[in-house]
């Protein structure tokens, strides 16, 4: 069997990923590359990492067999992996533990990070705080708006949040302005990037911290059902916690690997955040080669997601290369499906999902249909939604 | 010989060291870019760098990030930029035109369509922030084999093999970021600048350029002292931003008197 062996030594899957930045960064990046190279298999590293991973966050997250919702939709048995169930409440903390300790190790006094939805942010302030690391967080002021109690969460962590007027005032230009922050800060500052993008090493990096989540699934589905599932479903938006659950199951033949993007208000529109099932054109943004949502000109243009969590124009080049390669097949479900989901689950098991992962049920409530009861879904149940109980109540027309 | 070259050639038997003002094409308004851009020569620019607005200008601070947004409210793309080239060179012929941007605008017309594009609007540089020699190989062959020079940056944290492995792809000349950071950011450090460009010059015979943090009379004299072209861009968009309709050419043409004066000086 071909063993699936991805990046190459400069960070390419294929055609995509690889190290676009200004020189200012490359040294940076060189350093983070060498560290990453001598620690990821350094066993006093990694006992570290899954010590804070079993003792600070509560790892192993639990599957749990979500039967009222398998019954009620009809077909296929769906099971959640419970990522929503750790520390933080969501999948974002298991990297930036990751990262945060080898900050530690490289001597930078302080971390900073971009952040959509604010889970990232959440968990990067965190761990700072735990580790004693000063943290600033980049957050798109339309984003500061969408998800208040998230940025009251990183304040009372001891972070500072910076709102980024810049461009469309979302993801991306978070992005840009932590890029910008790290090279004016580079000899103190570590970038805990939260996603599977940006320049080599980061998308490999966050893969590996991400990986204890498709690790110790296959090893809980043996378990639990005694075999592997047929699918596995996750949501995609820069796709950390999709290649997380994805990556130990590339080489695992017969299992599914379905990203599923958010299609906003209708792929049709033109208002989605789904840049691999819009087929859109391939480039350059936030150092890697990927398929990029945007204009003629080359210029990026907005998306749209009701769950800031996806609202990303790019997708980590892993995907990339996936969709590519067609080991994993990539999907799109709207606004309306995903809230139609997440009250779903609400209702059937007594689980509040982040809306990003409602995106995962709601492709999963589709294909589960048209399998028999005997198969069996898993989808990755990256966060929980206690974030975006502004958002739903908005749609509601509720005041809290 | 390519115009970058000659104009080096000509000022180093002057004595004398290039001035290279930065504007963003399309900035305020595209109508103003080619009356910009003949206002810089007119005033003593040896050379223009001309910036392709992009949407997502990563290592450029708030002065020029905003100079890209107002063009790109005009819908200025890399196709409109070539153009401005073009009807900039129906009057002149002698102007090194450079264009600086990202390599996304550069992607989607895709690379060799884009050096097809560049050659015939006359340009005679490209840079590209986010292309590193390691990704760029086949922009840098296709760029060359239309004479076009392929001018790339470098940092203070650069090191010597970098160097090696940039002033080898490198041609016309090479741009020395003099500061940590994204343009428009704090003050240089001049003895350490001069320090870098002297180590540079023992690695290439090429020209080298310093920019970023040169913000007025004395850091751009004192820049001129020690290197072949001095680069000033957040500080001349800063007048443009400044300006009226009315006062636009005649702010940008003061600026560049000074600054001209200030290099000569050096």
């Amino acid at each position: 069997m071909q063993l699936y062996d991805m990046p190459d030594a400069r960070g390419h899957f294929g055609q995509y990923g690889g190290t676009f930045v200004a020189e200012t960064l490359v040294e940076a990046l060189e350093e983070l590359r060498v560290m990453y190279e001598k620690y990821r298999h350094d066993p006093v590293f990694l006992a570290e990492y899954a010590y804070d991973l079993k003792h600070f966050v509560g790892r192993p997250s639990p599957i749990y067999h979500a039967k009222r919702l398998s019954d009620k939709v009809g077909g296929a048995q769906i099971y959640l992996k419970r990522e929503d169930l750790n520390h933080t409440g969501a999948h974002k903390i298991n990297n930036t533990i990751g990262q945060a300790l080898l900050a530690k190790r490289m001597g930078k006094p302080r971390v900073i990070a971009e952040t959509g939805a604010g889970q990232h942010g959440v968990a990067t302030a965190t761990i700072a705080a735990r580790l004693g690391l000063e943290c600033v967080v980049y957050m798109g002021s339309e984003d500061v708006k969408r998800q208040a109690p998230n940025v009251f969460r990183m304040k009372l962590l001891g972070a500072t949040v910076v709102p980024v007027e810049s461009g469309s005032k979302t993801l991306k230009d978070a992005l840009n302005e932590a890029m910008r922050d790290w090279v004016t800060n580079v000899h103190n500052t570590f970038y805990i990037i939260g996603t599977v993008a940006g320049p080599h090493p980061y998308p490999m990096m966050v893969r590996d911290f991400q990986a204890i989540i498709g690790i110790e699934a296959k090893q809980q589905m043996m378990e639990m059902v005694g075999h592997q599932p047929e699918a596995v479903v996750a949501c995609v938006g820069g796709g950390s916690n999709a290649m997380g659950i994805f990556y130990p199951y590339i080489d695992v033949p017969n299992v599914r690997l379905i990203g599923v993007e958010a299609a906003g208000l209708g792929m049709e529109t033109g208002k989605h955040a789904a840049p691999l099932t819009a087929n859109s054109a391939v480039g350059v943004l936030h150092g890697n080669r990927t398929y990029l949502m945007q204009d003629a000109d080359g210029n990026i243009i907005e998306t749209h997601s009701i769950s800031a969590g996806l609202d990303y124009p790019g997708v980590g080049p892993e995907h990339a290369w996936l969709k590519d390669i067609k080991r994993a097949e990539y999907v799109a479900v709207t606004d309306d499906e995903a809230m139609a989901a997440f009250h779903n689950l609400c209702r059937t098991e007594g689980i509040i999902p982040a809306l990003e992962s409602s995106h995962a049920l709601a492709y999963a409530e589709k294909l589960a249909k048209t399998m028999s009861s005997d198969k069996v879904i898993l989808v990755n149940l990256s966060g929980r939604g206690d974030k975006d109980i502004n958002t739903v109540a908005k749609l509601a027309n509720i005041t809290l | 010989m390519s115009r970058i070259k000659t104009v080096f050639a000509t000022l180093k038997q002057q004595g004398k060291t290039a001035l290279i003002p930065y504007i963003t094409a399309g900035d305020p308004h595209p109508k103003f870019t080619v009356s910009l851009m003949h206002t810089l020569v007119e005033h003593g620019a040896d050379m223009i760098e001309l910036g392709v607005p992009f949407s997502d200008p990563m290592a450029d601070g708030p002065v020029i990030q905003r100079a890209s947004e107002r063009a790109l409210q005009h819908k200025v793309g890399l196709t409109a930029v070539l153009d401005m080239v073009k009807t900039f060179r129906q009057t002149d012929q002698a102007t090194p035109i450079i264009l600086m941007g990202y390599a996304n605008p550069i992607e989607a017309v895709g690379v060799v369509a884009f050096a097809d594009k560049a050659k015939a609007a006359d340009v005679d540089g490209v840079i590209t922030v986010d292309y590193p020699p390691e990704e760029c190989g086949s922009f840098v062959k296709e760029l060359r084999a239309r004479d076009i020079d392929p001018v790339f940056l470098l940092s203070p944290t650069t090191d010597a093999k970098r160097v090696e492995l940039i002033v080898n792809q490198a041609s016309g000349f090479v741009y020395y970021v003099s500061l940590k950071g994204v343009t428009g950011a704090a003050n240089l450090d001049i003895v350490e600048v001069a320090g870098r460009v002297a180590s540079i010059r023992e690695q290439t015979n090429l020209p080298v350029g310093v920019g970023f943090g040169i913000r007025d009379a004395a850091t751009a004299k004192a820049t001129a002292a020690i290197a072949d072209a001095v680069v000033v861009g957040s500080r001349m968009v800063q007048a443009i931003e400044a300006s009226t309709e009315d006062n636009l050419l005649r702010n940008v043409a003061n600026l560049m008197t000074e600054l001209k004066t200030a290099v000569d000086a050096a």
